[in-house]
């Protein structure tokens, strides 16, 4: 019987996973899927952090910042990428006016996170491609990339590797259908292949995370907001240094809005194909394609990055982010149901907030004090409603 | 103000001529889209002008069928060729058909009617083997369009491997235009069909008729063989060809010199622009994916017909039936006159009958999977081999999008249509419909242009 079961074989229960296994305690990882097949499947790969305001998920964002560091250095093979394609690439925000430079800059003061402000007329030193005109811009060292889909399988499969013959295993093609109580406590979970008894359960199903709460009985709100991103073919060269962005996509991050958003966001990965995004509407589960939001992101790529024009898109994917209506994610224990604890509802961000939430969670899980103040993250912070 | 048309016809093979001219006969304003710069599509391929070749005629059954139907299509609907669609969608009652026009200097051209007819073929569909990925291995419909389109095989030393009657007229086709064709090596049973009640159906003499012309040719044809690996340093040089098992793993091998290996093993529909709306598919009797049609070829979409190829293999004559058959739904549908045609529908019936037979009697055998190593190209756009599939799938990828996802088969130019089909078999599953937003690659710039503002500062209408 495992210490702890994990539901969701995505980047965050993999990180969930892993450092609950470092710290000594048996896990086993469940997904209905494959590893890494639904959101993280679907990411970027951000690891950002200076896409947030200051507050609680601009702390956890920092913390997890350092794990990815971490992690990577402390690959199996020593390399720097740590088997996941992990790049300390840095990002560049740019601004299109004055106006949105001073908020920008204005923002950046406001962080304390260690950034340099662009001017206008450096903006070509950083990316020799950008286009002309726009009006500065700020730099951020500490933004990364990584793989996610990789990084999901390698940190599970690191975690099995290292920490002795069954602290960590993954069995996908199960589906959780029920908890397991004894009283109020979760005991296990009822599976589609039989039952699991566990000392505790982890929630880690990202987008479909609401739906695994209401089988425990209690409301954790978590909605999919949609977004689409567009893969050009393989370049011959990295035409973008950096990960880079428009200052319009730290709003949109943040909105509220019903409708369509999209804001430019573009970098070259190993491979050679340039990703561009990033688009968010709410429409449920609708994978239908949306050929105005695709030519939406083409735009603001070619407005960015002039050069793009020439190259061709070979591949466009969406995928469904898990958002909170306070737009943070739902990390802890459920006052509501002991043994049950959440990590799920991160929105855009879960790949650059993974091994924070793993980290902090494992803590919880072997009874240690979490280093991160969790109540901006409870998961009975929502008003309820009735059922 | 944009021409809407009644029906938006895309692929110019036989089915996409029919069913064009059918529904252009029974009244409707056509528009037939192709992305080649001549129709035919695979099948009637033809060598593009200057070639003058003496009797272009002579490599194709019933072309002259299809040339006085293109004749007549021209007459009555609009035509573009070299123009490829990229992408589809449907919106209060009418298809929007995205498309990029022009051969070198491509410009972004849409297309709008009230129905959209889909019959974009098939492509081939290979198998992963030792080799495969060297200059001089082809797929069967590479060699048939080798020597349909520029005649270029005199001279060479040829194998031809795979499966289905499909290996028959392309060996005969490349004897025939003077290639040394070495063997055809048949992985399932020569005449897999002969015992079957359908040879009644009369096309097992066309297989017969094949067979004669090879014999007349001496080219060896033998069944329960495949070639398992090309060699070569720098193109290939020779094959080894084995004799399988039936369930076609290898038994005992030899060794053929050659320099052009042309090897199919069936075909897969082009699927592409129905998934792009959601129709429906089912599975075909070989696993893969099809459209899902009614009797007159309606999708489950509203005003979205499909024929040949896209609703199940069946080769030129079924697709000329269903694309008639499609059009005059379509005329129907849109409400003009169309008296019902029984003799139609009966001869889809046989001839679909045929093609499942055929589909049964040509089956895929797990055994290729045998001819891998460890170091063989699944995937020969992002150069994944073997091994990495593995790899993934020991770290939990247990389908082949996970598969994808983590190894990058499928990921590259060709998006998986050359690999999904071994990849799907190699992690145990039926290959999933494909779902491809964007068909065929298109500039970010063309991209793009439809959703700049416009210079009064107005949003344009894909914006509205």
């Amino acid at each position: 019987m495992p210490d702890v079961v994990v539901v969701g074989a995505g980047v965050v229960g993999a990180a969930c996973a892993y450092y609950a296994a470092r710290a000594g305690l048996d896990v086993l990882v469940v997904d209905r899927g494959a590893v890494a097949g639904g959101t993280t499947g679907a990411g970027e790969g951000n690891v950002l952090v200076s896409d947030k305001g200051p507050g609680p998920e601009l702390d956890l964002a920092l913390l997890s910042n350092r794990l990815w560091r971490d992690l990577a250095a402390d690959g199996p093979d020593g390399g720097p990428d740590g088997g996941f394609e992990f790049e300390a690439k840095g990002g560049l925000v740019v601004a299109e006016t004055d106006e949105v430079l001073e908020a920008l800059t204005g923002l950046a003061g406001e962080q304390g996170v260690e950034c340099v402000a662009v001017a206008a007329g450096e903006l070509g030193d950083y990316e020799p491609h950008l286009a002309k005109g726009l009006a500065g811009g700020v730099f951020y060292p500490h933004d990364a990339q990584v793989q996610p889909m990789l990084a999901a399988a390698r940190l599970i499969r690191r975690g099995a590797e290292r920490f002795g013959h069954g602290a960590l295993m993954l069995r996908t093609g199960v589906t959780v259908t029920g908890f397991l109580r004894d009283g109020d406590r979760v005991t296990g979970v009822t599976t589609s292949c039989g039952d699991i008894l566990a000392g505790a359960v982890v929630n880690a199903a990202g987008t479909w995370g609401g739906e695994i709460a209401a089988l425990a009985g209690v409301r954790v709100p978590i909605l999919p907001r949609r977004g689409f991103i567009l893969v050009t073919e393989p370049l011959a060269g990295p035409l973008i240094r950096h990960k880079v962005y428009t200052a319009g996509y730290v709003t949109a991050v943040a909105s509220d809005s019903e409708g369509l958003e999209t804001s430019a966001v573009v970098e070259s990965t190993p491979s050679g194909p340039v990703l561009i995004g990033a688009s968010r509407e709410r429409v449920g589960f609708d994978r239908t394609i949306s050929v105005p939001v695709l030519e939406r992101l083409a735009r603001q790529a070619v407005e960015l990055f002039p050069a793009l024009a020439a190259y061709r898109v070979i591949r466009a994917y969406c995928g469904f982010r898990p958002y909170c209506p306070d737009h943070l994610p739902v990390i802890g224990e459920d006052p509501r149901v002991p043994g049950l604890y959440h990590a799920c509802g991160h929105e855009g961000a879960g790949i650059g907030l993974a091994p924070a939430t793993g980290h902090l969670i494992a803590r919880l899980l072997a009874g240690l004090d979490p280093d991160l103040d969790l109540a901006p993250f409870s998961p009975d912070r929502f008003p309820q409603e009735a059922s | 103000m944009t021409r809407i048309h009644d029906l938006a016809v895309v692929g110019a093979g036989p089915a996409g001529v029919a069913g064009a001219l059918t529904a252009a006969l029974a009244g409707l304003d056509v528009v037939l889209v192709d992305g080649a710069g001549r129709p035919g599509g695979q099948y009637f391929r033809r060598p593009a002008e200057g070639f003058h070749a003496a009797r272009p005629g002579a490599l194709h059954h019933g072309l002259d069928r299809f040339t006085r139907q293109w004749e007549a299509l021209r007459e009555r609907a609009e035509v573009l060729l070299s123009t490829r669609v990229w992408a589809v969608e449907r919106a209060d009652g009418a298809i929007t058909v995205r498309c990029l026009e022009g051969d070198r200097e491509e410009r972004p051209r849409t297309v709008t009617a009230r129905g959209l007819l889909v019959a974009t073929g098939a492509h081939d569909r290979p198998l992963p083997f030792p080799g495969w990925d060297l200059p001089g291995v082809l797929t069967a419909g590479g060699a048939q369009a080798l020597l349909k389109g520029d005649l270029v095989v005199a001279g060479r030393r040829v194998v031809v491997a795979g499966t289905g009657p499909f290996l028959l007229p392309v060996a005969a086709g490349l004897a025939d235009a003077g290639a040394q064709v070495l063997g055809v090596h048949e992985a399932n049973r020569r005449f897999g069909l002969a015992r079957h009640p359908l040879l009644a159906a009369g096309r097992a003499a066309e297989a017969l008729g094949y067979a004669a012309r090879l014999a007349r040719h001496r080219v060896p044809y033998s069944g329960r063989e495949a070639v398992i690996a090309a060699h070569g340093e720098t193109a290939l040089t020779h094959v080894t060809v084995a004799s399988l098992d039936a369930a076609w793993r290898p038994l005992s091998t030899r060794t053929v010199e050659c320099d052009t290996l042309a090897c199919g093993y069936g075909f897969v529909p082009q699927l592409d622009l129905p998934l792009q709306l959601d129709c429906a598919t089912r599975r075909d009797p070989d696993g893969g994916p099809v459209v899902a049609v009614d009797a007159g070829m309606r999708t489950s979409v509203p005003g979205v017909y499909a024929a040949g190829e896209a609703t199940g293999v069946g080769g030129a004559a079924l697709a000329e039936v269903e694309g008639r058959i499609a059009g005059r739904a379509a005329a129907a549908d849109l409400g003009r006159p169309t008296p019902p045609d029984p003799a139609l529908s009966r001869r889809r019936d046989r001839l679909a009958a045929f093609a499942r037979a055929l589909q049964g009697a040509y089956p895929l055998r797990p055994g290729w999977q045998d001819w891998l190593r460890d170091d063989t190209l699944v995937c020969r756009c992002e150069e994944v081999p073997l091994s990495a599939v593995r790899e993934a799938q020991a770290m939990g990828a247990v389908d082949a999008r996970s598969v994808k996802l983590l190894a990058r088969p499928g990921m590259g130019w060709c998006q998986g249509r050359m690999c999904g089909y071994a990849v799907a078999c190699l992690v145990g599953e039926d290959p999933a419909p494909p779902r491809r937003p964007i068909a065929q690659p298109v500039r970010l710039g063309d991209l793009a242009a439809r959703a700049r503002p416009a210079p009064d500062g107005r949003k344009t209408s894909s914006e509205g």
